[in-house]
């Protein structure tokens, strides 16, 4: 009897014999209450005007081979009480990596950000949008990938394959923050007969040479953002997003002087074969200027201009087409590390166009964060593309509890 | 939009003056340095200070910070890591433990002896590198009596130099050596320090603002021996004199030639730090 082992043992004991011994694992992450209201009313009589979430995002990883191997799992959940698309869950990471003398490689489930500006992250593009999540679209959807970076002095160049596409996801009916008519999710047309399991490539090349940061990029693939295209949906019309092949090259530039940072991110994208994308480029520059020490309590200010321009015209997509986001972060370098953010982004070619924000955080406290978000959108021409959302401006207050 | 505040630490090698001075007993220099002017003494010795901090190639140790504002206590942990650059300054890594919130987040820096450093924290929740400005040096460093240029590695060519005069601390001979700040963009006009003249320790440090008013005084405590040739603090007190605030800093678990190499600092390394 004492010999022998059952299932779950024999499991554990190939687990340990997999995970070597003086492997170091550690659980962290944070679990979050918010709330959420919507001033003005609904665009739609089905949408709501308040909502209540709750996040769990708890975070485990495994390391041996004295760190050179891991496995990192990273897991996301929110429940949402008036939008049931936006109650969602999401394997954010789920990869193993293995890190030799001058290379790196990941397998799995990842999350990759490129770039430097602040205002819109034109050359970011491995990881598709949690389009739910909230407005500045930072949030971001695992990816399963296979990456190899090779660590050289002259850079480091990052090799991706990216055998699954995850679609973007919009909305409910009850939600806030949508199209109208409704995006429809799980309704996706591609251009790729291989539809969600087109395999995706991407390369990058980047380099850290004194004052100057720079970042060139290539991807060929499923476009991350979709066209929408009108679909009969319950006797009435709704939206169904359609994903083009596209191609995308890059660049990131970065230059640091003193408490000035300039930095520039611009992009070409093409339509690949039948596609119905038009050509696009893009670009974002600006710079960060940081204000420190500016009262006897060593409050720091850093101000952001940056400058947005898109080759498509309002109608098709750019919010950011012809744009000046002004902004700032304000740290006042407490026992609580509160901090300000706040920005405008106001449309050069109509006075009628803008959006701005105001986040707040501050510690409670070892452990609890206090955050408050305030966005508001205001848009009076039914073809600008923030138009949808004019009346979808918000206040949110929520708590985190981090471990 | 999250623009996350660039949490710049620039936790070099930490403390300054503070860390490894040798123990390789010499004579003290008082004697041989009678002849010199109080300027070229105090530069011999600050040269000799950094002389015996010379050889430790890579070092690790786990650093706790408690902020005492009244009756509260905060603590913040975390990580550093260490790489001593021949002809240049030295690289470090700071990893943070705590607060929860901010574990995960790290910094890199690269000193120079001769230019502005580099510096580049990363955000773990958005798997952000950011370059950052190495120009905030006299901000608070998390919120402490600290600022982060009182944890910057120490590098002779940043300061020019006054000895004052002999004195003692503790029962141990000292001498007291004025720096200067070469940077304009300290937060101090100068910094008083008593060196030990046996192991060329410091034992004490007053910070003087830009009015030259006293601000705060630094005290390093229980030095251990390490390879049987570098001293480090175990404890160092920080209490600004301006709000009674006070900062403790406990260093522990000191590791040398750990095998750490340059591409344990890089932005790669950064990302992946834990």
């Amino acid at each position: 009897m004492k010999y022998c082992l059952t299932t779950l043992q024999a499991l554990s004991l190939a687990t340990i014999t997999l995970l070597p011994l003086c492997a170091h694992s550690e659980l962290l992450g944070y679990i979050g209450l918010q709330g959420r209201t919507y001033p003005m009313s609904a665009a739609e009589s089905a949408q709501g005007s308040e909502t209540l979430s709750v996040v769990i995002a708890p975070e485990w990883f495994s390391q041996w081979n004295d760190g050179d191997d891991s496995f990192n799992i990273k897991a996301f959940y929110r429940y949402d009480s008036l939008d049931e698309e936006r109650s969602h869950g999401d394997l954010r990471e789920f990869y193993w990596q293995h890190v030799g003398a001058d290379w790196e490689l990941s397998v799995g489930i990842n999350t990759v950000f490129w770039g430097v500006t602040e205002s819109q992250h034109l050359v970011d593009i491995i990881n598709q949008t949690d389009f739910v999540e909230s407005a500045d679209g930072e949030d971001k959807l695992g990816q399963p990938m296979i990456h190899f970076a090779s660590i050289k002095d002259w850079g480091v160049i990052d090799v991706f394959i990216l055998p699954q596409f995850r679609p973007r996801q919009f909305a409910g009916e009850a939600g806030r923050l949508r199209s109208t008519p409704l995006t429809i999710n799980n309704q996706e047309v591609y251009q790729s007969s291989k539809e969600e399991s087109h395999i995706d490539y991407a390369l990058r090349w980047s380099h850290y040479l004194g004052d100057w940061n720079l970042g060139l990029s290539w991807f060929q693939g499923t476009s991350r953002e979709p066209l929408y295209q009108a679909i009969s949906y319950k006797d009435g019309i709704a939206l169904a997003a359609y994903y083009p092949l596209i191609e995308q090259s890059g660049i990131d530039a970065q230059y640091i002087s003193g408490d000035w940072l300039w930095k520039l991110e611009a992009i070409h994208r093409r339509g690949i074969g039948h596609s119905p994308t038009e050509d696009l480029s893009a670009s974002t520059a600006g710079f960060e200027y940081t204000f420190t020490g500016i009262n006897s309590r060593f409050w720091d200010l850093g101000l952001l201009l940056e400058y947005s321009w898109d080759s498509r015209g309002t109608a098709q997509a750019g919010i950011f087409q012809n744009d000046l986001f002004t902004g700032g972060r304000l740290s006042l370098n407490d026992i609580a590390s509160s901090e300000v953010l706040f920005g405008l982004s106001q449309d050069l070619d109509d006075a009628q166009s803008r959006s701005a924000v105001i986040e707040a955080s501050t510690r409670i406290g070892d452990t609890m964060r206090l955050v408050g978000e305030l966005y508001h959108f205001h848009s009076t021409r039914s073809d600008d593309p923030l138009y949808i959302i004019r009346r979808d401006s918000y206040l949110e207050l929520g708590l985190e509890f981090y471990f | 939009m999250t623009i996350t505040k660039p949490l710049a630490l620039s936790i070099s090698l930490a403390f300054s003056l503070l860390l490894a001075l040798p123990s390789t007993a010499q004579e003290s220099l008082s004697a041989d340095t009678q002849q010199l002017s109080p300027q070229a003494k105090g530069l011999t010795i600050a040269k000799e200070m950094k002389a015996r901090d010379r050889g430790w190639q890579d070092s690790s140790a786990d650093m706790e910070m408690v902020l005492h504002i009244g009756k509260r206590e905060s603590r913040r942990e975390m990580r550093i890591l260490a790489l001593e650059v021949a002809d240049d300054g030295d690289k470090s890594m700071t990893i943070f433990d705590s607060p929860n919130d901010v574990k995960g987040t790290a910094f890199l820096s690269f000193t120079h002896t001769n230019a502005m450093d580099d510096q580049w924290l990363y955000l773990p929740a958005l798997k952000r590198v950011k370059r950052i400005s190495s120009k905030n040096k006299s901000g608070p460093f998390m919120g402490s009596e600290f600022a982060y240029e009182d944890l910057n590695s120490f590098e002779v060519e940043q300061y020019d130099y006054r000895w004052l005069r002999d004195e003692t601390v503790d029962g141990q001979d000292c001498f007291v050596i004025e720096s200067t700040p070469r940077d304009q963009y300290s937060g101090y006009s100068k910094q008083v320090a008593w060196v030990d003249k046996t192991h060329y320790r410091v034992l004490k440090i007053d910070f003087y603002d830009r009015k030259d008013t006293l601000l705060k005084t630094l005290t390093l405590s229980d030095y251990k021996l390490h390879l049987n040739k570098f001293w480090r603090p175990t404890t160092q007190s920080m209490v600004n004199h301006k709000n009674q605030r006070r900062t403790e800093v406990f260093l522990r678990n000191y590791q040398f030639g750990t095998g750490l190499d340059e591409s344990d600092f890089t932005e790669n390394s950064l990302k992946r730090a834990r």
